[in-house]
């Protein structure tokens, strides 16, 4: 069966492209290096947000150059940083399954004013245990999570409407409703399960999120999704697939029907239903993670309530547009009129009409219902279809030129087309098989343009071999002119899915430099030297410590015992840029602690051993960064070695001893 | 003019000129005076130290956190008597210039002001080098680093190499305002000692 489908794809691509790919030889620009070129000490034009996928992080790239910037942290533990092992960090990855040190990290969306990039937040989803995270653009750190409840494998978002009134989360799994006994035979999928797609508020000033409801919806996988702009502004697309609703061996059995469907949500009237009181509340359960920027501390708290919509109770907030072939991307063009839907397995890229999409519910131009969802005529919906594009297009971007560029996964090329008359313009391979392609605000009202860069799945020849386990690979594209040019080519962290690029000046501005140590509102921080100390509450103790170029105070300590639980506040008292301390201690089985200047950071530790452990900084902070180190006491259990503390008092032992 | 006598009135464009000299001093009351730059192969955005008539600003913490390990005395404005005393002797100066213009009007006063300004300026960058001699040798002997021979004292004014800074000081806008006060008030002396004596006109 298998087989069979390949032999017949790569009849087609012959069929389709008349010759072999091109060799990269062939495929490079001689200008190519000077246009990636940035110069020693020269910034980047744009940032790159890419997601991570199974690394769970988000990386950050400079382009044209490609250089990586950062790799901030988000759904995985971190230990480099502490992230999840410091004790102010561990609540941003709590969840109602208790805490999670890993997730799946797959799409990203900046935040948007008036359908634009404005460089506030970026949105990351949690695919395994469904979650959506903010990232503030001032600190490119995580700033809360929020846990999906109702869903399994959150992919199709973390997409937002034109001006971040909401970020979307639809389930790609169906599953029985959490409140609902799960304790079913997976054979009753077509009773028992369900998806929902949820639509989180994010509040305009601090960005804070909050499930405001969820659509219920029937069984199936949801994927992707874009929100409408302009006069589709107010309606929301999802792609769909296992139309089928097969529990088994999707791969034949989710690929029977000709079309699966993508949805057109009315979120305006959804908000309506829900502000008449329409919604009902449903008990669940799911954590709520927010960091405190002047506490420098996260909190989580548990929430036990969601409000549902049952969509098939409201004749007029979900359509279903027959798409064929298990559609996987859905993207709406920069006008807001046109939407790209790219069946996987199809031959062609049908594209729909918003105004037709309209024209089509006024009149009911209708074939029949799905699960108690009106099925519009595909006909009634569609402007055109892209012919013989390649095959197994997934996604699509705008230029703002009236060009899409849609990825290939299976003839591993990008395809440009122009909307209006759905030509084919150019064709380039890539190195190979892209799944994601982005162009910095390619899914915005006014892409960038300038620059493409594919996301490719499979590297193999790429790189200098690194045994069986290979990077991914990004591949950087000048689409300037008429036709791609193929201009750089760079590993990627983890594996990217979607990415998002912004100008780097509408961020640079708000990078926070330093945290101001005067608003430093965290519990056991310490203002300045001469308040550092140690105390015990019990087996428990605190350390107050400071951390200053080139020492911690104090830097020995000693009446720690066993059975004691040790707190390590370290508070950073520099206040000048780029100067970071660590902090490390013999045997601690979680992690270091990089705190950034103003900052308060706290690292738990358990002796398990008498005897002296050292302690050090861990981040080249000075010409006496080798210095900066110090002794910790243990003793046994019950001795009376009383707690003392100090800095610079040495002892007066004669050299002697060491002379002899 | 009619008696012969010589006058000891200032003639309008002096008065006008020293009159400019005491708004300008009294703007000088809230501008830096003077500033040192500092730059490193790590600060490439550069340090300053801008010292006002009643504080100093600028980069202050981050130089004494830097300066710990040469075993230089930290800068805090508290330390200096200058920045309690400034303000009231440049206030002086700027209400001295405004009445000599607008109530005294004589020449002597016009010299005396002239005389106490060029003093003033001189008794400051005297003291200002002692400070900068004091914080440059006054070094703490456990001191991280230890450059045999090392003085750390900044230029008076002018660029200097200390280890991997660059120290160069000059006037800030106060500082710049004060120096052309006093080319102003040279002028109107100038001025009023090149005037022909009123009683010569009636030969």
């Amino acid at each position: 069966m298998k087989n069979y489908l390949f032999l017949s794809i790569a009849t087609l691509l012959l069929a389709v492209s008349g010759c072999k790919p091109k060799n990269t030889g062939d495929a490079i620009d001689g200008d190519a290096a000077s246009k990636v070129y940035v110069a020693p000490g020269k910034y980047d034009e744009l940032y790159n947000f890419v997601s991570g996928g199974f690394s769970g992080q988000v990386s950050v790239y400079g382009i044209p150059s490609g250089r990586l910037l950062r790799v901030i942290p988000v759904f995985s533990v971190d230990p480099e940083k502490g992230w999840g092992y410091s004790e102010e960090t561990k609540p941003m990855l709590n969840t109602s399954h208790g805490e999670i040190p890993w997730d799946d990290q797959h799409h990203l969306d900046l935040s948007q004013t008036n359908g634009e990039t404005d460089g506030r937040w970026l949105f990351a989803n949690a695919n395994n245990t469904p979650r959506v995270a903010r990232i503030d653009l001032k600190t490119f750190r995580t700033s809360e999570i929020i846990e999906i409840p109702n869903s399994a494998g959150n992919h199709s978002s973390p997409f937002i409407t034109e001006n971040t009134e909401y970020v979307v989360a639809g389930t790609r799994f169906s599953v029985p409703m959490d409140n609902d006994n799960g304790d079913v035979p997976i054979s009753t999928y077509k009773q028992n399960f369900k998806g929902t797609i949820s639509f989180i508020s994010v509040a305009p000033k601090d960005g804070d999120m909050k499930i405001a409801f969820q659509l219920l919806l029937p069984g199936m996988n949801f994927d992707l999704s874009h929100s409408g702009k302009g006069p589709s502004s107010g309606w929301f697309f999802f792609s769909t697939y296992n139309s089928e609703q097969a529990h088994t061996l999707l791969e034949v059995n989710a690929s029977k029907r000709d079309k699966d469907y993508i949805l057109a949500v009315n979120w305006r009237k959804a908000e309506e239903y829900i502000k008449q009181g329409k919604g009902k509340k449903q008990v669940v359960k799911y954590a709520h993670n927010k960091y405190n920027e002047s506490t420098h501390s996260a909190t989580s708290i548990m929430e036990n309530e969601v409000t549902v919509l049952d969509v098939k109770d409201f004749s007029d907030i979900v359509y279903m547009i027959p798409c064929p072939k298990s559609p996987h991307g859905v993207d709406v063009d920069p006008s807001g009129e046109y939407i790209v839907g790219s069946g996987k397995l199809a031959a062609l890229i049908p594209v729909f009409s918003f105004a037709k999409i309209q024209k089509a519910i006024a009149d009911k131009s209708f074939d029949g219902k799905y699960g108690g969802i009106p099925v519009l005529k595909y006909e009634s919906a569609l402007y055109g279809e892209v012919k013989k594009p390649g095959l197994g297009p997934l996604h699509t971007e705008f230029d703002g030129k009236g060009n899409a560029y849609t990825t290939f996964f299976i003839s591993s090329e990008i395809v440009k087309w122009n909307i209006k008359d759905l030509k084919i313009l150019d064709r380039h391979p890539t190195y190979y098989s892209p799944g994601h392609l982005s162009i910095p605000g390619g899914d915005t009202r006014k892409p960038y343009g300038k620059y493409l860069i594919a996301y490719n799945k499979i590297t193999k020849d790429r790189y200098l071999p690194t045994g069986p386990e290979l990077a991914q690979a990004a591949q950087l594209f000048d689409i300037s002119g008429d036709k791609m040019k193929l201009l750089s080519d760079y590993p990627s962290i983890g594996e990217p899915h979607y990415a998002q690029a912004i100008p780097a000046e509408k961020l640079v501005k708000n990078s926070v430099k330093i945290f101001k140590l005067e608003d430093n509102k965290h519990p056991y921080v310490t203002m300045g030297e001469k308040n550092s100390k140690v105390v015990r509450e019990g087996n428990k103790i605190h350390v107050y410590l400071t951390a200053m170029r080139s020492h911690f105070s104090p830097d020995n300590i000693e009446g720690v015992k066993m059975g004691d639980e040790v707190y390590f506040h370290v508070t950073n008292l520099e206040q000048d840029w780029d100067v970071p301390h660590g902090f490390a201690i013999k045997g601690a089985k979680n992690s270091e602690l990089l705190v950034m200047p103003g900052e308060t950071s706290t690292l738990k530790w358990i002796p398990e051993k008498v005897g002296i452990y050292p302690i050090y900084c861990t981040d080249f902070c000075s010409a006496l960064h080798q210095e900066m180190q110090g002794y910790v006491r243990v003793s046994a259990k019950g001795s009376n070695v009383p707690i003392s503390f100090s800095l610079g008092k040495n002892s007066d032992a004669p050299d002697s001893l060491l002379n002899k | 003019m009619q008696d012969g006598i010589p006058s000891q009135n200032l003639n309008i464009t002096t008065r006008v000129i020293t009159f400019i000299c005491g708004l300008l001093l009294l703007m000088v009351l809230f501008v830096p005076l003077w500033q040192i730059e500092l730059s490193a192969p790590q600060y490439p955005e550069g340090l300053v130290m801008k010292m006002y008539p009643h504080k100093l600003a600028g980069n202050v913490d981050i130089i004494n956190g830097l300066n710990h390990y040469i075993g230089m005395k930290t800068l805090h404005t508290e330390d200096f008597l200058e920045f309690t005393v400034l303000p009231y002797i440049i206030g002086f100066f700027a209400v001295f210039s405004l009445v000599i213009a607008l109530i005294l009007k004589k020449k002597k006063w016009l010299y005396t002001l002239f005389g106490m300004f060029v003093s003033f300026g001189v008794v400051a960058m005297v003291d200002f080098w002692r400070w900068e001699y004091n914080y440059g040798h006054n070094l703490n002997p456990n001191a991280a680093i230890i450059v045999p021979g090392m003085s750390y004292q900044p230029p008076l004014i002018g660029y200097k190499k200390l280890l991997n800074f660059g120290a160069y000081s000059i006037p800030d806008i106060g500082g710049w305002i004060f120096i052309g006060v006093g080319l102003l008030l040279l002028v109107a002396l100038i001025v009023e000692l090149k005037r022909k004596p009123d009683y010569e006109k009636i030969k």
